[in-house]
């Protein structure tokens, strides 16, 4: 065995008992460590793959910033209510489902074209960051989707900072 | 891979790692002195000759202490929390140059562990995962100041993020690059850039605004909220004894030898001094004064951390947040644009 068939595997467990974890533990914040796992081995098998940057990015957006914003949430809930006390079966449907039909999908969108042993696209080599940035910035590429994305977040957050301080005018 | 590549890949590793260790060691020996030499104090003096062995007795005395782990703690997060913290202290370590390149047969070899276009947002990203350590100690503690002192690190570690991220990209905006290496000497043309800090307004704001970010990011006086020990008693290592507190301490320290780090590269000029190491031919002896020159100003950026944690009194939590978003967000918010006109009307008539 080879060792990236080896790396593979050891970051496919982490992910995978991160994925478990985060469905099946009794604790809320137990549910973020597992998720933290498995966010964390999402961005091993970029590295695997050959876009650390990818890799890089879903660390800081994810692992740094969403998932503190949802352990922040959790810690201010009181500590009784921070045991989970949903069915299993309920718990677990939706995401079987929805996992099952990407898996489908992903499935028929490669056709075979990835399967271990078949040969990866070559890795990009020292300038990736440079094609990121140009495919971002050129108009035949990417560029309305970047724009379209910038302008959504700004929405997104225009909303928020709405919502919080119609709340805060209320309390006064 | 040669075998000569092979020693020298081991021997950076040991040298690095055993680098920032002992300065993060000694830190803790060089906080207390200093602290005494500001109070008009001895400090510790007992332990070898100007107690230098202090560190090691510490040590020493945390490995023999009692583990104490609180009734209703929760067992698990509570004993992965400490490692939490040091691991991607350390493990930021492996992506700094500490000096110019070296030739080996001909090829050039930067001085970091791991050479990588992408460096900097590496340690960003460690960075972002160091919170999850104080946070998970925090709540595993079952103690409502350890809870209080997480809370508080989360919300500042974000907020303070977006500061230094954004002045991290006028860095990446003058320099034109993410590789470290490349931040203070261009591969290219062989050619030392300008200090970052001297590119007055835009360096130099950049720099005010990244060391401020820099000690709410390593939980460093004044934004020492999180363990505010007139408040929460200890914050969120109050439960924590043994190696375990030492974990936590070891992680903070390395946090703050990898944050010096980032400013003497980014806005220092990392082991260049004012272009006289550049006309040395060989490069090997050229990497070690270069390493001699980083870390004398990586020393100097340590004692400042160490100079304003006991001149300057403690931020209260909300004038900690109004600082971070109403006053630095903005400002580097107009510094990103200032960088915009600084690369493109005025670094081409200055050379760079």
């Amino acid at each position: 065995m080879d060792t990236l068939t080896l790396m593979f595997l050891l970051i496919a467990t982490i992910t995978i008992a991160g994925s478990l974890i985060t469905l099946w533990s009794k604790y809320v914040v137990h549910s973020v460590f597992g998720l933290m796992l498995a966010l964390l081995g999402v961005a091993g098998f970029y590295v695997l793959l050959g876009a650390d940057f990818l890799a890089v990015t879903q660390i800081v957006v994810y692992v740094g910033g969403v998932l503190v914003l949802y352990l922040f949430g959790i810690m201010l809930t009181p500590p009784d209510r921070a045991e989970r006390n949903v069915k299993l079966i309920v718990f677990c449907s939706l995401p079987a489902v929805a996992g099952a039909m990407y898996l489908i999908g992903s499935a028929r969108a490669m056709e075979g074209k990835w399967l271990p042993g078949k040969e990866l696209p070559p890795p990009p080599g020292k300038h990736l960051i440079h094609q990121v940035g140009h495919s971002f910035l050129d108009k035949d590429q990417y560029l309305l989707a970047f724009e379209l994305a910038s302008v959504l977040l700004l929405v997104v957050l225009v909303g928020a900072v709405y919502i919080a301080r119609r709340r805060w005018e209320a309390s006064e | 891979m040669s075998a000569i590549e092979i020693t020298f890949m081991l021997g950076k590793i040991l040298a690095f790692f055993g680098i920032v260790v002992a300065l993060a060691a000694l830190s803790t020996l060089a906080e207390r002195k200093v602290s005494a030499w500001i109070q008009l104090r001895y400090g510790p003096n007992r332990v070898g000759p100007f107690g230098i062995l202090q560190p090691l007795a510490d040590g020493l005395k945390f490995i023999f202490k009692e583990e104490v782990v609180p009734d209703g703690a929760n067992k698990l997060l509570f004993r992965l929390a400490p490692a939490m913290v040091a691991t991607p202290a350390l493990l930021a370590v492996s992506v700094i140059p500490f000096s110019f390149p070296v030739m080996i047969d001909g090829v050039s070899h930067a001085m970091s562990i791991i050479d990588v276009p992408i460096a900097l947002l590496i340690i960003l990203a460690l960075g972002s995962l160091q919170v999850y350590g104080i946070l998970f100690g925090g709540w595993a503690s079952n103690n409502k100041y350890s809870l209080l002192g997480g809370l508080r690190s989360s919300a500042q570690m974000v907020s303070y993020e977006l500061t230094l991220i954004l002045s991290i990209l006028v860095v990446m905006m003058l320099s034109g690059t993410m590789n470290l290496t490349d931040m203070f000497y261009d591969q290219e043309t062989g050619q030392v850039l300008l200090w970052t800090i001297f590119k007055f307004p835009v360096g130099t704001i950049a720099f005010g605004l990244f060391l401020i970010a820099a000690f709410a990011e390593t939980n460093r006086h004044p934004f020492d909220l999180a363990e505010a020990e007139t408040e929460l008693v200890g914050g969120f290592h109050t439960e924590y004894s043994s190696m375990k507190f030492a974990l936590f301490f070891i992680g903070e320290y390395a946090a703050m030898v990898t944050m010096s780090c980032l400013l003497v590269i980014l806005f220092l000029g990392g082991p260049t001094l004012f272009g006289l190491l550049v006309g040395i031919e060989n490069t090997w002896v050229r990497a070690l004064l270069g390493m001699g020159v980083f870390l004398a100003k990586l020393c100097s950026f340590l004692f400042l951390f160490i100079w304003v944690r006991w001149t300057i009194p403690r931020y209260r939590w909300d004038q900690l947040m109004h600082l971070g978003w109403k006053v630095l967000l903005p400002i580097s918010l107009v510094n990103i644009v200032l960088a915009g006109v600084w690369v493109i009307y005025i670094a081409p008539t200055w050379g760079g």
